[in-house]
């Protein structure tokens, strides 16, 4: 039995693998990194019920190690061919059909020049607050704890100046989450989010955004924060126009949050596919064609296409495997 | 700072052979400022500089005011061109911000909309029978000082540090806003973090002052100064900006456009009126420096040959802290020691009157 | 004062600045009140005010101001309601909003 390629470890493409194994056929996953998971072993707890990122990861991981399945670890996949994929230093795998799960790259939070991340030191991205989470070292440069934390929506999203137009979805209810995170941290401490709008798509979402209100006192003031600069005792100082009251507004915080947005991954150019203005693959279309390309023995799953929920992606590793299964009956 | 990122703006600037497009307004605020630079780049760097006294005003502060159209905009900054083609040069030096980005703002476009070009040449030739070739490369004389602040360095006499304790003095930087808040990739650093007057402090020795309001435009805003009544937009900026830096105790500012180094200077003067406010250490009010005049007196030159007695705020304490050796008796001595007249003593000009005022740190 | 005419005068900052604003009593107040912070600008509020159709008053941007400690006039701004409660019945978060009038009014009498 010939294989089917998983391009991409995470979430997306370790479901696919498992759902083609239900339906009888041969995964083997092509990863880059030296781990399973992707991104998924970064994060701390997942909205918006606050599960364990790391529950979800060892689930998945126990069944791939129960399927058995084949999995080709610090492997890059460099683009196509006729019969499967073309693999670092000229190498070629072999496959009946293949399943591009291969994600999305985190922002650059540096390209937003005017926040100054990687310049003050008290500048931090959500990717870095989970990760703090993670080490369950969440403080300020040096050590101490914030008093005055604000968050700022939409870094890298909904943003032309970056080529970034698109709206990375999952960002708004990421934002909600950390915050809520933060109180528990620092009850005494002042929060603010600064958003153009607040997108709560998904369910639980919106319920969990008023409970920040409401709950857990956060603030959220409807402005895109301009520019972030150095106050003389240390902290930063932040611009905005409260645009519900029509005035700008300027005030000083500890600890600065930029919540990223999802970038197209630089790998998705190597397919030679169409890809979207901001660089995502477009399949071929968005209703049943959600994880199918233009080629029919090529399939997509999870944020190689947009910006997604981690569930969404898991559903689409299921649904791409599922089309795997109904092109290779219709060859016969 | 970590201000590591300038690197990823740094452009292309001619080494040799330029012409120099002087500023309308710089020859009266701050006289001595474009003569020191010519004396820089001659003397001590020995390059090539074209001093043309044929060209005229850009018509930036009139263009920005609505009261030139852009058309005639175009055709005399096509004139600029087209004598600077005459003379033999393709490498423009421009003293002006607005100027700069101007010229800049032009290129582009002509680059957008070639149109635009075609029509410029035409009025250009009906109305002169002049024609041009563009620049090969343009750049602010802030940047030309900037890429040669290491042999500026080399030929110093003196660094920018208190001669007496040898701390490194405290520089407040403004850069003028069309140098790189138009087109970010035409300055060096970009325009959030720019680097081209914090180089030549840090490379002569100074330490740049990181303030929270340090990007925001000093208030000129053309039509805001120009209107009598709308002034008070200009001088709310420029207060803005010096309540922001003053408890960081600054002993200079420098300013890379002509506007701003005038505003930030004189309206100090206008709010210890109005408002009984004094900035500085000392309350004498934060002098206020052309880059070619810290670039001057780093060289060693006389502070009243580069002009430094046309300033509002008195330079001597600042001169005093770096050590400079100055005649006061010269201050208002023109040439041939012909006496220039003297203004009269103000809150931030050594006066020392029965007037109390606040001071600001 | 300056002997000089000068024609202009230094114009104030519009900026609400909330590092100098008094966020004491807006603390005090969402404390004893949590939902008043649960407002997502609707405007619904505004929208069927009885006061807000004949006068300048605008409920959702006078709470909105008094959340960022700007205070000044929303008391005298808050006598314009009339307590008619029909703001109430249309706001989606269910905020007690004629309880956010008396709030402030309780509240901020003083400025």
């Amino acid at each position: 039995m010939k294989k089917i390629i998983v391009v991409g470890g995470g979430p997306a493409g370790m479901q696919a693998a498992l759902s083609l194994v239900a339906e009888g056929l041969k995964p083997v996953i092509v990863e880059r990194s030296g781990a399973l998971g992707g991104k998924l072993r970064d994060w701390h707890n997942l909205f918006p019920s606050m599960t364990p990122a790391h529950e979800v990861l060892e689930g998945m991981t126990k069944q791939m190690e129960n399927a058995g399945v084949e999995v080709m670890l610090h492997t890059e996949v460099e683009g196509l061919t006729d019969g499967g994929v073309l693999l670092m230093e000229g190498k070629k795998l072999e496959g009946e059909a293949v399943i591009v799960a291969s994600g999305f790259d985190i922002f650059d939070a540096r390209l937003k020049e005017e926040y100054g991340y990687h310049i003050y030191d008290n500048v931090f991205t959500t990717v870095d607050v989970e990760r703090m989470l993670n080490k369950g070292e969440v403080a300020l440069h040096d050590g101490s704890a914030p008093h005055g934390i604000a968050f700022v929506h939409c870094v890298g999203s909904r943003d032309e100046k970056v080529n970034q137009k698109h709206c990375s979805k999952v960002c708004c209810i990421t934002g909600v989450k950390q915050a809520m995170e933060m109180r528990q941290l620092f009850p005494d401490a002042e929060i603010y989010n600064f958003y153009m709008d607040i997108r709560m798509f998904g369910p639980g979402y919106e319920e969990l955004y008023q409970s920040a209100q409401q709950d857990f006192g956060v603030n959220f003031i409807r402005g895109r924060v301009s520019e972030a600069s150095p106050t003389i005792d240390g902290r930063l100082q932040i611009k905005a126009e409260d645009t519900l009251v029509g005035r700008p507004l300027k005030m000083t915080v500890d600890m600065l949050v930029l919540i990223v947005g999802m970038k197209a991954s630089s790998s998705n150019e190597k397919y030679a596919l169409p890809l979207s203005s901001s660089g995502f693959l477009t399949p071929r279309d968005l209703f049943s064609g959600a994880v199918s390309s233009d080629l029919p023995n090529v399939f997509y799953a999870g944020t190689a296409t947009a910006p997604k929920t981690i569930g969404e992606s898991i559903c689409e590793g299921s649904m791409a495997a599922e089309k795997v299964s109904e092109y290779l009956k219709s060859r016969k | 700072m970590k201000r590591s990122s300038w690197r990823e703006y740094e452009k292309e600037i001619a080494g040799d052979h330029y012409y120099y497009a002087r500023s309308c307004i710089r020859q009266n605020f701050f006289p001595g400022s474009e003569a020191t630079f010519l004396r820089i780049m001659r003397d001590v760097l020995g390059k090539d500089i074209y001093d043309d006294p044929r060209h005229t005003s850009c018509t930036g502060i009139g263009y920005h005011t609505d009261i030139v159209p852009l058309d005639t905009t175009m055709a005399v900054v096509a004139r600029q061109f087209a004598l600077m083609t005459e003379a033999g040069y393709e490498n423009m030096a421009v003293s002006c911000i607005t100027s700069f980005g101007l010229y800049t703002e032009i290129l582009e476009t002509w680059h957008e909309f070639p149109e635009t070009e075609a029509r410029a040449r035409e009025n250009l030739f009906k109305a002169t029978g002049r024609e041009f070739k563009k620049p090969a490369n343009i750049a602010h004389t802030s940047d030309l000082i900037f890429h040669n602040r290491e042999e500026i360095e080399r030929q110093a006499v003196r660094r920018l540090v208190d001669a007496t304790t040898g701390e490194p003095l405290k520089v407040v930087e403004h850069i003028g806003c069309h140098y790189a808040k138009i087109f970010p990739k035409s300055g060096i650093g970009g325009s959030e973090f720019p680097y081209v007057l914090a180089g030549m402090v840090e490379q002569w020795g100074g330490q740049v002052v990181d303030y929270p309001e340090r990007r925001h435009c000093c208030g000129f805003g053309f039509r805001n100064y120009l209107v009598q009544v709308n002034r008070g937009f200009s001088i709310a900026n420029s207060r803005k900006k010096l309540e922001s830096m003053a408890p960081y105790k600054p002993d200079m500012m420098v300013a890379n456009c002509p506007g701003c180094a005038m505003f930030l200077d004189k309206w100090q003067y206008a709010l210890a009126e109005m408002e009984n406010v004094t900035y500085g250490a000392d309350g004498r009010g934060i002098p206020v420096l052309t880059y070619e005049e810290m670039a001057g007196l780093v060289l060693g030159y006389d502070p009243w040959d580069m002009g430094m007695q046309m300033h509002q705020v008195d330079v001597e304490p600042l001169l005093g802290k770096l050590g400079v050796r100055y005649d006061s008796e010269a201050k208002y001595l023109g040439r041939g020691g012909k006496f220039i007249g003297a203004p009269k003593p103000a809150a931030v000009n050594a006066f020392s009157g029965d007037r109390i005022y606040r001071i600001k740190h | 004062m300056s002997a000089i005419e000068w024609g202009y005068s230094v114009l104030p900052a519009r900026t609400m600045d909330l590092d100098r604003n008094d966020l004491g009593p807006v603390r005090e107040m969402l404390e004893e009140m949590p939902q008043f912070g649960a407002c997502i600008a609707c405007g619904g509020c505004t929208a069927t005010c009885t006061a807000g159709n004949l006068t300048s008053f605008n409920f959702r941007r006078v709470h909105t101001l008094v959340r960022r400690g700007e205070y000044t006039g929303a008391w005298a701004e808050m006598n314009k309601c009339m307590l008619c409660g029909k703001c109430r019945l249309v706001c989606p978060r269910g905020i007690n909003t004629r309880g956010v009038v008396r709030l402030i009014k309780r509240k901020l009498g003083d400025y």
